[in-house]
This record gives C-alpha cells, sequence and structure tokens, in this order.
C-alpha cells in the first residue's frame, strides 16, 4: 500500500512539475493578420500603439511569455501615456495591459503544447489526478478501520505549518498572483483545456476556464479523499456530494453552456454580495439585453439574496450554503480540509474577524449603492469619489486579492476558510441571521464534555467550540458554517447540529448538568 | 481580603476557582508542580497521536487567569503546616492561606512488581509521563515493542496511542474479559473484538510477574505470570488504576484513608482545609457511587460545589444521576444511570447490538416497577438531558423505549436503529410498544 501510494505521490509530483513548466515552453509569434484582427475586434484608434506593435512585435519570434508580454504591455502604457498628456481620449485603450496581452498571446503563441493539446492534458491533469487517486485511495485500508483518524496531522510537514505546508503556500499564492494578475504568462496552461471549452461553449478557454475546470477537478479528487476520510459518517458524505454537485453542476456546466446559446455567463447559485458585480451596469444592460432569461437571472439574483439566502438560514442556519452549496466552501471542504487545524483560535482573533468581516460587508454594500445610483442617475461619481475607482479598489482588493491570493493561497497556514472567515461578505450577511434569527445549532450534550479540545482544533472557523461545550453551553455563533466536523471528532458525542425551536436555543449555565438537582435549581432562582 | 490556595491545576482545582471568583472577589491561589497552565489530561493521548498539540488542549488562553486575578504558583508543596496555615515548597518558600483546597488528584497504581521503577517503564497520567513516552516510544524503530499492563479506561487509551504510531503492542488483562469488572459481559465482549480488530494482541487473564532490565537500567522485556512467557519489549505501561496522590498530607494532621477523608462538605478534619476530586474519600458512599471517584466530571462537580461553600453558600455534594463517557478505538460509550457488570436481585436487563457488532444498548431496569434504573450505549450517542429527565422522573422501561427517538444524539442523517430496538424488547418481552416520533417539544421542554 505504501509503495502504491509513494508512486502516486511520484506521479502527481511530475504531472505538478510538468504543469509549472509549461509555462516556460512554447514560442510566440504575431503575425499581420492576428495584428489586424485585434486591431478591428478592439477597435483600437491608437496609431502610437499600431506601429510600435508593428515594428516592436508583429514577424518577431518571442522565447517566453514574460518577453512578449513585457513588449506588448509596455507598448500599451506609452501609448496611453501619450493620448492622455494630449487629451486624446478616444485613443486610450482601457484593457488591463496583462489582459490585452494575453488576447494576443492566445493568438500567437506556438509549439508543441498548442500542436499537442490532448498529450499535455494528459501529461498535467491526467498524471495529477492518476497519481492523487493513487495516493489517496490506498487510505481505505492504511487508515485502518472507518472513524476519525487524525493520527499525525501535527506531526507532518505538510499539514503542521512545516516546510511542506509553506512550499505549497508559495505555489498556491503564485499561481493566484499569475491568475489574477499575470494571464499571459499561463496562456499554455489555458491551451490544454481548449478542446473541452470548445466541447461546453464552443469557445477557447480564457483563463477563467482553466481556473473553473482546475477548481472542479482539485474539488472532485480531494472529495474522493474526504469520502474515504469521513466513510462513517452519512453528513459528511452527503455535505461533500452536495458542494460537488453545486460546483460542476452549477458553477461550471451550467454557465458555460449558457454561454454556447448566447446568454449571459451565470452562476445561479452565486449570491450577491459575494457576487460583487452583479449589480455592475455592464452585467445589468446585459442581462436586460438578453431577453426572458435575462431578466429571470436578474429577479432570481434579487431574490436569491433577500429572500432565499435569509429564510434558508432561518430554518437550518448559514450551513446550508457555506458548506453544502458555496463553491469557496467547497473548495476549502475538499482541498482544505487538510488544513482545518491551522485556523487561528484566539480571542484576538474572533476580535479581528468581526471588524473586518463585518468591514467587508459594508464596503460592498456602499460600493452597490454607488453602483446603482450612478447606473439610475447617471453621475460618474458621489460625493467626490467615482463609482469606476471604487469598483476597481474592491474588485483588486477583495475580489482577487483577499478571496484569491489570500484566501485559498493562504490555506496551508492560516487554515482553510480564510476567506470565508475573514473576508466573505455574504457569511457576514448569513451570519447575523443566523446569529439572531435562526432555528439553528450545535446542541451540547449536558455534562458529557471533558475539556479535551478535538473541537476547538478542528474547527475551521477558528471558534473555540469547546469555550462553550466545556460550559454545557450551546454553540451559537454567527461565523460557524456548520460543516459538522466538530460533532464528528468528539470522543464523547458532545456535539450535536441540529435546527429545532428558537425557544432555549441560547442557553447560559452556570452549572453543569449532573450535578446536584437542587443547586440548578439553586442558580436558576437567583 | 480571604486567600484561597488551591493545591493542583486539574479540572477540579481550576473549577473551584473559576466559581470562587464568579462568586466573590477572594484572593486566589492556584498551586502546581506539573505544568504552568491547566490542561485536559484527558487530551494528552491526542497530543501523542498527532491529533493536537499541547497548547490545545489548555481550554483557557494564557491571559485568562490574569484577567480573572488567579495567580498560578508553579511550585512543589512540601509540607502543610495547618498550625500556621502555611505551605511550604521543596523550592524552599512559603505561601499563607485562609482557605486552603487539596486537589491533587491520583498517581497510577504500582503493585510492587519487579523491575516497576526502571526506565521505561511508566504511568499515562502526567504531563512528564507523556514526554517520557516521547523518549522511549516516539516510533516503532525505538520502541520495537511495547507491553500494557491493566486492562482499564487508560491501558486501552495508550494502546490506541501506540498503534497510532504502528507499534505493536501487547494488552496484559488480568481479568478474563476487558473491563469486566464494570462492563456486562456482552460489552465487554464487544471491546475485546474491537482490540484485536486494531491489531492488538490482547491477553486476557494474564498477571504481570515482572519486568527485565537490560544493562542500562531500561525495560528489555516482561514475563507473564501465568504462563512464564517473556516478551521482549522497549516500553512497558503500566495502567492498572490510579490511586489518590496523597503525599502532600502525609506530614499533616489531615485525616486520609486511601484518599483524603471528607465530609459531604468536602471539609477534611482540619478546619479551612478541603479535598475535592480524585484525591477526595467520602467517609460514606453516596447512594451507589464509589467513596473515590476519579473521574473528570465528579471532579468539576466537587470544585462547582465547594466553591459555592467557601463563598459562604454552604453546599453539600450532592451528586445528580451517575453518566460517564469513554471511547475504545473507534467505539464511542455513554452511559446514564447504572448498569452494573452483574444484574441485581431486583434487576432486569435488555440488551440489542447491531448486525455490525460495533453498536449496542444496554438498558437496566427494575423487574417489577419497570422503572430504568441505567443505559449503556455503544456506538450510538444518547441525549444527556433526555435520560436525566427519565431517571429524576422515575420513568419506566416502557416509557423510555417509546420516547427513544428524542434520545438519539447521533449527527443529522445517521441510521437511526429505534424501530430495530423496540421491535426486539417486543419480542422479548412480549409488549406491544409503539415508537413515537421525535418530537422537539419534548426535547427543548424545560422542566
Amino acid at each position: 500500500m505504501k509503495n502504491i501510494q509513494n508512486l502516486g505521490l511520484g506521479l502527481f509530483l511530475i504531472g505538478l512539475t510538468i504543469f509549472t513548466s509549461l509555462i516556460f515552453l512554447g514560442k510566440y509569434e504575431v503575425t499581420p493578420q492576428v495584428l489586424d484582427e485585434i486591431i478591428s475586434n478592439k477597435s483600437i484608434k491608437s496609431e502610437h500603439l499600431i506601429n510600435d506593435l508593428k515594428t516592436n512585435v508583429v514577424g518577431k519570434e518571442f522565447s517566453n511569455p514574460f518577453l512578449f508580454s513585457s513588449e506588448i504591455t509596455s507598448a500599451l502604457e506609452i501609448a496611453n501615456e501619450t493620448h492622455k498628456q494630449n487629451s486624446e481620449w478616444g485613443k486610450v485603450i482601457w484593457d488591463k495591459p496583462h489582459s490585452f496581452s494575453y488576447e494576443i498571446a492566445k493568438k500567437s503563441g506556438t509549439g508543441i503544447i498548442k500542436e499537442h493539446k490532448g498529450l499535455f492534458w494528459w501529461l498535467t491533469f491526467g498524471l495529477g489526478i492518476l497519481g492523487a487517486l493513487l495516493y489517496i485511495i490506498p487510505n481505505v485500508i492504511t487508515l485502518g478501520p472507518p472513524g476519525i483518524k487524525n493520527n499525525g496531522i501535527w506531526l507532518h510537514a505538510a499539514t503542521n505549518r512545516g516546510w511542506i505546508g509553506w512550499f505549497a503556500f508559495v505555489f498556491l499564492v503564485g499561481f493566484y498572483i499569475l491568475l489574477y494578475f499575470r494571464p499571459d504568462y499561463i496562456v499554455n496552461w489555458t491551451y490544454i483545456v481548449d478542446p473541452i471549452s470548445e466541447s461546453l461553449s464552443g469557445n477557447l478557454a480564457s483563463q477563467w476556464f482553466l481556473y473553473g475546470f482546475l477548481y472542479c477537478t482539485v474539488m472532485t479528487v480531494m472529495a474522493v479523499r474526504m469520502y474515504i476520510k469521513y466513510r462513517h459518517n452519512k453528513y459528511q458524505i452527503l455535505r461533500t456530494t452536495s458542494v460537488l454537485f453545486f460546483q460542476i453542476v452549477f458553477a461550471f456546466l451550467i454557465p458555460e453552456i449558457l454561454v454556447r446559446f448566447e446568454k449571459p455567463w451565470y452562476d445561479f447559485k452565486n449570491a450577491f454580495p459575494l457576487d460583487y458585480d452583479f449589480f455592475f451596469s455592464w452585467n445589468l444592460d446585459q442581462l436586460i439585453a438578453s431577453g426572458g432569461l435575462g431578466i429571470f437571472i436578474l429577479v432570481w439574483g434579487i431574490v436569491l439574496t433577500l429572500v432565499i439566502v435569509p429564510v434558508m438560514v432561518y430554518f437550518f442556519g448559514k450551513r446550508w450554503y457555506c458548506s453544502w452549496v458555496c463553491g469557496c466552501g467547497g473548495l476549502a471542504e475538499t482541498l482544505g480540509d487538510p488544513y482545518r487545524q491551522l485556523s487561528d483560535k484566539s480571542l484576538f482573533a474572533w476580535k479581528f474577524e468581526r471588524w473586518i468581516v463585518h468591514g467587508v460587508l459594508v464596503f460592498a454594500l456602499v460600493m452597490t449603492g454607488f453602483t446603482l445610483y450612478t447606473y439610475f442617475q447617471g453621475a460618474e461619481a458621489v460625493l467626490g469619489i467615482k463609482t469606476q475607482t471604487i469598483q476597481d479598489i474592491y474588485g483588486f482588493l477583495i475580489g482577487a486579492i483577499f478571496a484569491g491570493v489570500i484566501g485559498t493561497g493562504f490555506y496551508p497556514i492560516f487554515g482553510n476558510r480564510v476567506w470565508c472567515r475573514f473576508g466573505c461578505p455574504l457569511a457576514a450577511y448569513l451570519g447575523i441571521v443566523q446569529r439572531f434569527k435562526s432555528r439553528f445549532r450545535i446542541t451540547t450534550n449536558g455534562g458529557q464534555c471533558i475539556s479535551c479540545g478535538n473541537c476547538s482544533t478542528y474547527c475551521e472557523m477558528g471558534i473555540d467550540v469547546r469555550a462553550y461545550a466545556q460550559k454545557g453551553e450551546n454553540i451559537i455563533r454567527s461565523s460557524c458554517v456548520g460543516c459538522g466536523i466538530c460533532a464528528a471528532v468528539c470522543p464523547r458525542g458532545v456535539l450535536k447540529l441540529e435546527n429545532g425551536p428558537e425557544d432555549g436555543r441560547i442557553n447560559p449555565t452556570e452549572i453543569l448538568l449532573g450535578n446536584d438537582v437542587d443547586l440548578l435549581d439553586f442558580l436558576k432562582q437567583k | 481580603m480571604e486567600h484561597i490556595v488551591i493545591i493542583g491545576n486539574g479540572i477540579s482545582g481550576v473549577t473551584a476557582a473559576r466559581h470562587i471568583r464568579k462568586l466573590s472577589d477572594k484572593k486566589i491561589t492556584i498551586v502546581s508542580a506539573e505544568s504552568d497552565y491547566f490542561f485536559s489530561r484527558t487530551a494528552l493521548m491526542y497530543v501523542y497521536m498527532g491529533h493536537m498539540k499541547f497548547k490545545h488542549t489548555q481550554p483557557y488562553e494564557n491571559w485568562f487567569w490574569k484577567k480573572n486575578r488567579i495567580e498560578l504558583k508553579k511550585g512543589f508543596v512540601k509540607k502543610i503546616d495547618s498550625e500556621n496555615k502555611l505551605l511550604l515548597f521543596a523550592e524552599d518558600d512559603s505561601l499563607s492561606y485562609d482557605k486552603l483546597i487539596i486537589a491533587t488528584g491520583s498517581k497510577p497504581n504500582k503493585f510492587g512488581w519487579p523491575g516497576q521503577d526502571l526506565k521505561g517503564v511508566q504511568g499515562l497520567y502526567s504531563k512528564q509521563d507523556l514526554e517520557n513516552l516521547e523518549v522511549y516510544a516516539p516510533n516503532n524503530q525505538v520502541c520495537k515493542h511495547a507491553v500494557i499492563v491493566g486492562g482499564g479506561l487508560i491501558g486501552i487509551e495508550l494502546a490506541e496511542m501506540l498503534h497510532s504510531r504502528h507499534i505493536p503492542v501487547t494488552f496484559l488483562v488480568r481479568e478474563t474479559s476487558f473491563w469486566d469488572g464494570v462492563l456486562p459481559k456482552e460489552e465487554s465482549d464487544m471491546i475485546n473484538k474491537e482490540i484485536l480488530r486494531n491489531g492488538i494482541d490482547l491477553r486476557l487473564s494474564s498477571n504481570l510477574k515482572e519486568i527485565i532490565s537490560d544493562e542500562n537500567g531500561q525495560a528489555k522485556s516482561i514475563i507473564i505470570e501465568e504462563t512464564g512467557e517473556e516478551i521482549p519489549c522497549n516500553l512497558v505501561g503500566l495502567t492498572a488504576g490510579v490511586s489518590p496522590n496523597i503525599d502532600i498530607t502525609k506530614t499533616s494532621t489531615i485525616e486520609t484513608g486511601r484518599g483524603i477523608k471528607v465530609n459531604r462538605f468536602l471539609e477534611t478534619n482540619i478546619p479551612d482545609i478541603y479535598a475535592i476530586g480524585d484525591c477526595a474519600e467520602q467517609h460514606e458512599a453516596i447512594g451507589n457511587r464509589n467513596p473515590i471517584e476519579a473521574v473528570w466530571y465528579t471532579g468539576r462537580m466537587m470544585g462547582e460545589t465547594v466553591a459555592q461553600t467557601i463563598c459562604g453558600n454552604k453546599m453539600a455534594y450532592n451528586p445528580g444521576h451517575w453518566f460517564n463517557s469513554a471511547k475504545f478505538f473507534d467505539i464511542e460509550y455513554q452511559t446514564y444511570g447504572w448498569v452494573w457488570a452483574q444484574p441485581k436481585e431486583n434487576e432486569a436487563r435488555f440488551y440489542w447490538e447491531h448486525k455490525s457488532g460495533k453498536k449496542c444498548i444496554h438498558l437496566n431496569y427494575d423487574k417489577n416497577t419497570k422503572e430504568l434504573i441505567g443505559i449503556n450505549n455503544f456506538g450510538i450517542r444518547m441525549r444527556h438531558e433526555f435520560f436525566d429527565k427519565m431517571l429524576n422522573e422515575k420513568q419506566t422501561v416502557t416509557y423510555v423505549l417509546e420516547h427513544l427517538a428524542d434520545a438519539n444524539f447521533d449527527p443529522e442523517f445517521y441510521k437511526l436503529h429505534e424501530k430495530e430496538i423496540v421491535a426486539k424488547f417486543n419480542l422479548e418481552n412480549n409488549t406491544n410498544i409503539q415508537l413515537r416520533k421525535k418530537s422537539w417539544k419534548r426535547i427543548f421542554q424545560t422542566s
């Protein structure tokens, strides 16, 4: 078994190495036709840029994406600067330089990867999936009989912030920086998923398609791990199946198929304000222009946030969304599960969390207020602040840095729910409902707690579960996503997630059940 | 300001301190020689197994003590001078008190086995034991084989711990079946099987004769009394129960038996000195309980109670219905009320076991009145409040079975077995009990 696992690990690492090295392979050459296409598609009027590209880029062969990118982005920046100085606003190109460069690179790449997309899919995704499964599936035997097997988690460098954890951290952060800010470096990665993208939406793959496909793949493989690890626990199995289903069907397949039918890309489960650009004017315009379906989406998006989300939280707690439906939660509960113990449980972290997560919610709401004001009033700025600026700041700080780079990149260091705990505005909204108006609670089983601390250690949201359990109090916390792991790891059967009457949900206790009945009464009367 | 000094920073002492602080403004000092801060002793196993780090076993962050004005003193009390109300420390300093609570806990039993003090021979009780385990059994290269002597809760935990690091274990159990002084035969059998299923070399009806030393004074093998068999090993775990840790009272006039003798108010024979937790021994047993109760929960309850007395609300220790829990490898165990290993004269039993052999419940009730006396449940979680209420209300076994759906505490979506359980009872007793649907109203009703 150990040998199979080592083989799997080896194959996985080979796949990962090939995947990483793809960035450095292949060549880029812009033909005059490609340039013409770009000029007409984007209606480029800047003669500066066109001339610059014609002299410095067209017909030249670039041996890596970095030189290619720097050539194009600097040409773009120089041209824009000149036009801005001359106040030739019509000629300025507002595209992000690296997105602009990505579009040219995607059309201009040549070489072995583009010619053998299928082969390289197998050498990267294929080897990665196969290797990971060979590593994971023998756990059925090596973990021993079904049950909680957290053996060695704090002794292993991958899961105790050891060198493997730091390595994974650097890799993930690097990946997200490339994905969000340097898409033109990872054109080769998009080539290998082109065939899949074409079969779904009919288009070539963008970096977002690559990300979506990778996301689904990683979740599926790591869901297998969850199924094995928690095979004795039906709550975990159903929950894992649910997040996997919503990710693959709702976040990946349906939107791509919508695009095939020339409808707007839309993830029906992605609720505002997590879906922070839902009310952006380009989205509203696109939806309104898309006929019946567009209007339906518009209404659905509003109803989802204002009615469905809070009503469901009332009945089931925010878990129905955060750990049964949400894509961010889905990744956290699959890829992130090995890191759940790394979340900070200190009181300080809790205080910090409350400020920042509610701060992001306020930020999102203010931004949306500006956006809607601008949309309906036509004013570009509110109180002297440009709506566009505030949207850009949000998109950069929250949408990319917080949700992506920190949210997932920091898994191996700060645990798997960094984004959900500190940054997600939807989680903050759901949390307020859960705390004040919900039937959900984690019931503490009388006086059975032995303060061992497994529950707190494995709480991905950093809730000090034990602090409540050892006092005999139910756990009512806005941040709880209801993953159910505290109840699973409890060795004494103390915790149960349940939805019951609101009455008595919060039960402060002075003395735990099991002591003198008179003493309990005495304290109640006080 | 009155100065309350508590010796021992385990669950009993710390609970007493917390409750005294809640109820009063008295000066509180907790003395411990074992660790700087309170930790959960029951969680030590998880540190060795790598489920947690030691700091995770500490229920309160380090700032907690200062914020709540509970002073912590690290030191080993050498002598209690009750005349002058003074503690003398091995470190040669002293501390005066107005009231003293002794909460020194237990120590592992040693029965005078030859070789019991060798290196690599240890119990599993203290933080130091955990540290020693990392020295003598860090992995299966250093520790090629381990022997555990004593078949109780700590013994099986130690077996699970060593097993988690792939160290082969021989488990010597004096009794004919695991923990059969406490568990009825059926449950005991189930756990025997669970031990074997995990690859432990379980030796029932086996006593330790002696531990053999190597040239460095470290254990190298043990010999079994009954067969004379010699088993080579690098670690010997002595887990044959615990006794009150009362060395501290030796030079004092505090009355002791096996433990520190206390009355129902947890007072010793010396005024202003109290004893709580594992180290305390009741003059007369309370109900069916042991005069010495070495359980987490009872330690906590004594702490809750003595705090009331010290803060002017004199209160007798009067525990409610017995409950306890444990985990045997993957099988969780809870008990509410009493289910003896052997039924008493007036008792009838009902036993149901799941076909997997990993779940069962055992009900104990009065033969004549049918009143519930207790339940053992293995592999199924049950609500403490439900059974506490049943026992308070003196409900019959019939009533309990009718409402069994209210009792289940397993995670959502788990397979429920109540129907099967009730059907078996009906069949065996020729009754017609109908299982009622789970009712939130009944469950959360505050009586």
